[in-house]
């Protein structure tokens, strides 16, 4: 049967190429998970007071100066339990600063909250409007960003940090970042 | 959402017309009540839907606030709006699309804000861009090959020294299997 004709083919052809666009497309990654933009942007601009010290007014300045981590949380959030011994651990033992933006949520209990589970946070900022969520594209607690010395948004998770996932996504970044910042600094002293 | 009060007399009444007997004050009291529950839960809905309502200074605000939420998707929802989700983060978007718009950002302003924070993912009528063509063309380029493939196909139809194209094998072979 060698005399197939060969434009029969055809429609076979078209349909395996669907199968496998849409197959890879469908799968290659969780439908949950947006993708973010402000990667590579400025950590977005705001004012906000400090979750312990309602006088002092927080801004993006305070991030800046070292690579830090910006953790977006809320005792609503069930999630947040979950990964809040791995961000405990991060703080005492990975040496990088974790700032805290208390999502959407009310101080008493954020502070009770903290009291009860320790606190692992240099600063919390307040956003109890969810304002500074918005200008963070956050959809859902708990959400963390890696912020570089100059303040730039370089990476972002959404859901629970494990420990699995803070060794092999975000130390490689936070490493890259620090050794990143060593160059520039040696770079400002020779110059 | 009101129903006038004329209205439900008058049908309270015209009901209780088919009622005589010592019926009547139970069947005219058991109708009174289900009139109240209706009236009652009618009023309720409006009661809900107005905990989420903003005020505009005019309708042509309040018109494309609705179109707004209406259009952009819920991040946190796979397949809503903002105008149908009730989570936390529709009501907080929202509240940012009432509060830019009544800033007097345009249409396109309000949706380029939510594009930089959320993604393409917001927006139900994707942009067109390098990365989306294939969205917004790829249809209309499938139609056009649907198209020339089927002229094609008729053209081959019609063209007779395409019939009868068996080759002689084919033929051969043909004769051979109806001889059987």
């Amino acid at each position: 049967m060698s005399s197939v004709n060969k434009s029969l083919l055809i429609p076979l052809a078209v349909f395996l190429v669907l199968v496998v666009t849409l197959g890879v497309g469908f799968s290659l990654k969780n439908p949950h998970i947006l993708p973010s933009e402000l990667i590579d942007r400025p950590f977005p601009e705001f004012v906000a007071a400090e979750l312990h010290d309602p006088n002092r007014k927080v801004t993006r300045e305070d991030l800046k100066g070292q690579v830090s981590m910006v953790n977006v949380w809320a005792t609503w959030c069930p999630n947040c339990v979950i990964e809040h011994p791995e961000l405990v651990r991060i703080s005492r033992e990975e040496g990088i600063p974790l700032y805290g933006v208390n999502y959407n949520d009310d101080v008493d209990k954020a502070q009770a909250w903290l009291r009860r589970y320790e606190n692992p946070f240099v600063l919390n900022i307040v956003d109890d409007n969810g304002k500074l969520g918005i200008d963070l594209g956050v959809y859902g607690a708990p959400e963390t960003f890696i912020v570089d010395a100059q303040g730039v948004i370089q990476y972002k998770h959404v859901g629970a940090v494990t420990r699995d996932i803070f060794e092999t996504e975000m130390k490689p970044v936070i490493e890259q970042l620090r050794a990143n910042q060593s160059v520039m600094r040696t770079a400002e002293a020779g110059s | 959402m009101t129903v006038p009060a004329s209205s439900v007399v008058g049908l309270q009444g015209r009901l209780l017309k088919q009622v005589v007997g010592p019926d009547r004050h139970i069947v005219n009291s058991l109708i009174a009540r289900l009139l109240l529950t209706i009236v009652l839960s009618v009023s309720s809905i409006s009661v809900l839907a107005a905990i989420d309502a903003y005020s505009f200074p005019d309708d042509n605000l309040r018109e494309r606030y609705n179109s707004l939420i209406d259009e952009l998707r819920c991040p946190q929802c796979l397949n809503t709006n903002l105008a149908g989700s009730d989570s936390m983060i529709s009501k907080d978007l929202r509240r940012e699309v009432h509060r830019l718009v009544l800033e007097g950002k345009s249409d396109d302003e309000v949706r380029d804000f939510m594009q930089q924070r959320y993604g393409d993912f917001i927006l139900y009528k994707p942009q067109v861009k390098a990365s989306t063509y294939v969205l917004w063309f790829g249809p209309v380029v499938l139609f056009f090959i649907a198209v020339a493939v089927m002229v094609k196909l008729l053209a081959r139809r019609r063209d007779p020294s395409h019939k009868n194209v068996l080759t002689e094998v084919e033929q051969n072979r043909l004769d051979q299997l109806l001889s059987k």
